[in-house]
């Protein structure tokens, strides 16, 4: 970080601060609808105001009901969901601190082809690859499983351009040199030494790759018909569209309250780590 | 460097995965591309290149691709203007609470965009949305954002809402890396706010700003989440082929056209390819 304590500091403007309060309220109020709205009760959504409290404060009675709603599946999506966040995130960040760090410290023959495939296959749009991925997937017989979840999500080239752009600059040769004439092994310098060095970096990919997999949605939505798999991106979908078409049973508080529910442990997340994620950023994002 | 193979030790992993998850199925969508499945007879026939000579005499296809189009050209400017003009605000030293307005104009990016639809959604909508409080407050019903003029520009901003936080960040970081001595030397220069901005920081975002649009490109083209989850409430406005990608995963899902609906994926692909690889060589000629 470049400190800015110059005694040429600018006078902070009420002008610029006004015009940014401005786009925070446009931020903000979507956010505020949607917990406002997880406080009314389903009369009271269609009978008050939008950005104002409904008749009776039933936040919790919509929580409860969200929870318990369909034999508690809303709590089965919220486990999927984490299962394929914590095995497909946690899977893509070691793949792509390995390969990072990898093609970052080693001139091994192929290198330039890793680099071009790379290049060329991330250029494709990732949804354009869904359909053939399914197609694949469905004759493998692996559709309508976890794994149509996670083995997607272990890729990620973002992820890997990032430890590769932070590996080249936070793990010094010199470091690494010393560590084989003590007579450590590759694998073993990558665990002890290296990994130390990369934890801001780390923190970065694997909290992007969390979100990604978190918001995951168009891949679980062609690859699972059974609903007890559903992340909950595509569970609440489904209950939002049980309220339109024939026989239309709306349940438009819960579909509300799950969202409210599936926003928080993402922006909480967000915001305990963010001195590491921002620095990482900072450090490996930006060098082209 | 290291120079031996002991780096495959790393990327092999990587490469393995992500061999199969994206190497694989672009394979496969083009073999599929080549077949057709057969009406009356049963069976896959070798038809060559007759699915893109289809593809290319298809209004369906064209009327989405020239949708994502107009799209495109209007919100990714809007996008990353606004997420510019806000990372020189907070990067300014000018602003009171920068921190504060830094994390909160991120925070949508936290929201799963699943989420995001869902809650613009319902404040578009007429039921309980803040578009209807709206015009109950003008005293008009001028407001429909969920008409056929207004869809577009109604995704457009759910769109702008989501990433304006994300692509901030990244200018923002990219703005903390400019050394100190520059600022310095503009000052001594003479130069006052905007030009330092001329001078010193817009040339210093270009790489960052080179990377965004491209992503923003493709995205704009891979645009299905927002128009698939409002499809319900606007059946008539949103049609099967809203996006090209709308269209591929129809003609899979619904109409069981495999083979097609893998060439709109491969053109889409290769559309987005070509273009992402022209704005990368602009980019960087310019910056040389």
């Amino acid at each position: 970080m470049v400190s800015r304590t110059s005694p040429l500091r600018p006078k902070r403007s009420p002008l610029l601060t006004g015009l940014m309060l401005l786009y925070l309220i446009y931020t903000l109020v979507p956010l505020l609808w949607l917990f406002l709205s997880a406080t009314k009760t389903q009369g009271d959504l269609l009978a008050s105001p939008g950005l104002w409290f409904g008749h009776r404060f039933a936040l919790f009675a919509n929580i409860r009901d969200t929870l318990t709603y369909d034999d508690g599946i809303f709590l089965r999506w919220l486990g999927n969901t984490l299962l394929y966040v914590v095995v497909g995130a946690g899977g893509a960040t070691l793949l792509a601190t390995a390969a990072g760090y990898g093609l970052a410290k080693y001139k091994f023959a192929g290198r330039r082809a890793v680099f071009a495939v790379l290049l060329g296959a991330v250029a494709v749009p990732g949804t354009a690859l869904a359909v053939p991925t399914f197609l694949m997937f469905s004759n493998l017989g692996l559709t309508n499983t976890i794994w149509a979840i996670i083995i997607p999500s272990l890729v990620s080239p973002f992820g890997l351009y990032l430890m590769w752009v932070y590996a080249s600059d936070a793990v010094p040769h010199d470091l690494l040199e010393a560590a084989r004439i003590d007579g450590a092994g590759e694998v073993r310098i990558f665990f002890t030494v290296a990994l130390r060095l990369l934890a801001p970096g780390i923190v970065t990919v694997l909290l992007f790759a969390v979100v990604s997999t978190w918001n995951n949605y168009f891949l679980p939505l062609i690859m699972l018909s059974k609903p007890n798999l559903y992340p909950l991106t595509v569970g609440l979908t489904q209950w939002s569209n049980q309220a339109s078409g024939v026989g239309a049973h709306p349940i438009y508080n819960l579909v509300i309250t799950g969202s409210l529910l599936t926003i928080v442990p993402l922006v909480v997340a967000f915001l305990l780590l963010q001195r590491f994620w921002q620095s990482g950023l900072a450090a490996g994002g930006v060098k082209q | 460097m290291h120079r031996d193979t002991k780096g495959w030790v790393f990327v092999g992993p990587f490469l393995a995965v992500f061999t199969l998850t994206f190497l694989a199925p672009i394979g496969y969508a083009i073999y599929l591309s080549l077949f057709r499945e057969q009406a009356f007879f049963g069976g896959n026939v070798f038809v060559g290149l007759d699915n893109y000579a289809e593809a290319i005499g298809d209004s369906k296809f064209w009327e989405s691709f020239l949708r994502v189009l107009a799209f495109l050209v209007v919100q990714v400017p809007v996008m990353l203007i606004l997420a510019l003009l806000a990372a020189l605000a907070i990067d300014s030293a000018r602003l009171h609470g920068a921190n504060f307005f830094r994390i909160v104009i991120f925070l949508p990016y936290a929201v799963p965009g699943v989420v995001a639809v869902l809650m613009w959604g319902f404040i578009y909508g007429n039921n309980f949305g803040l578009a209807a409080d709206l015009n109950d407050l003008l005293g008009t019903t001028a407001i429909q954002p969920l008409s056929g003029h207004w869809m577009l520009p109604s995704i457009a901003n759910i769109v702008t809402w989501e990433f304006v936080g994300y692509n901030m960040l990244i200018f923002y970081s990219a703005l903390r890396t400019v050394p100190e001595e520059l600022y310095e030397a503009a000052a001594i220069d003479g130069a006052g706010a905007m030009r330092t901005i001329r001078a010193v920081k817009l040339p210093a975002l270009r790489g960052a700003v080179v990377i965004a649009t491209i992503f923003s490109i493709i995205g704009s083209f891979q645009l299905f989440n927002e128009p698939n989850i409002l499809r319900p409430l606007a059946p008539n406005v949103i049609t099967t082929y809203y996006t090209p990608n709308m269209y591929a995963y129809n003609l899979s899902f619904a109409g069981q056209q495999f083979n097609y609906s893998a060439t709109v994926a491969i053109v889409m692909g290769v559309i987005t390819a070509v273009i992402a690889y022209v704005v990368q060589l602009r980019g960087s000629r310019e910056a040389l």
